[in-house]
């Protein structure tokens, strides 16, 4: 059974044409993945689609701009992974 | 609609901002009133696709603008999915419907379709970041531009 960075992974490869043994889980979407902020709405959009949720993009935006939260929260990928694990539970609740 | 200066939209039909929709409506110049035709294309005048595409990111541009009250500019990030489905001439009237389906992490993204007749004509995903304004002066000609689209502002426009 995929793990949900595994799905994750997938996505980010096939939408920005990274290989995907360069994915790892503490790969920084931004930082060590090179996947810029347009980009990135591209792989929110199928990760939505993929998994049923919405992530909030604008809320996280919001809390690193405010300091509130680092990007490694939410661009780190087996964080961004444990993101979508909690809006799941959330949306099954 | 003046092509030529990137004039695209007659006018605002129609905004709703709880829904995130808008309709506009520009008639597409005859063949003698634009130096487009003169090479799209000699002796068969047609739209050209980049410009319907053009219309359709005015549409939901003015929407996405709407969306923040003015305070800040949609700029062309992407183009996805666009499809001219078929040809548009000299003196077709269309109209365009746009819906944003996403808003939020400085980006804007819509949906919008051109209609002749009530048939589609074209349509595309299309992807705005959004800029604040290089000074008040242009925002300012922006919302003035909106007006004379008859854009149905709440306060007359300053």
């Amino acid at each position: 059974m995929s793990t949900t960075f595994d799905k994750v992974a997938e996505i980010i490869a096939e939408t920005c044409d990274i290989p995907r043994e360069n994915i790892k889980p503490e790969s920084h979407a931004i930082n060590d993945l090179e996947i810029d902020s347009l980009d990135f709405l591209d792989i929110a959009f199928a990760i939505d689609k993929a998994f049923g949720i919405k992530l909030p993009l604008e809320q996280w935006t919001q809390e690193v701009n405010d300091g509130k939260a680092t990007t490694d929260q939410y661009f780190v990928l087996k964080n961004l992974s444990d993101r979508i694990d909690e809006l799941i539970a959330a949306k099954g609740a | 609609m003046r092509l030529e200066y990137f004039q695209m939209l007659d006018r605002i039909v129609d905004v709703n901002i709880d829904e995130r929709v808008i309709r506009t409506a520009c008639t597409i110049p005859k063949a003698d009133e634009s130096p487009v035709f003169e090479g799209h294309f000699p002796g068969y005048p047609l739209m050209p696709g980049v410009l319907l595409i053009e219309c359709m990111a005015q549409t939901t541009g003015w929407l996405a603008s709407a969306l923040v009250d003015f305070n800040n500019m949609p700029i062309l990030a992407g183009v996805k999915e666009a499809k001219i489905r078929t040809a548009v001439l000299p003196g077709d009237a269309l109209e365009f419907d746009g819906k944003v389906i996403h808003e939020g992490s400085g980006f804007t993204v819509s949906e919008v379709k051109g209609l002749r007749d009530g048939k589609v004509v074209c349509n595309a995903q299309i992807t705005y970041r959004l800029l604040p304004y290089p000074n008040p002066k242009f925002r300012q000609a922006i919302r003035d531009w909106a007006g004379r689209l008859q854009y149905p502002f709440k306060e007359p426009v300053k």
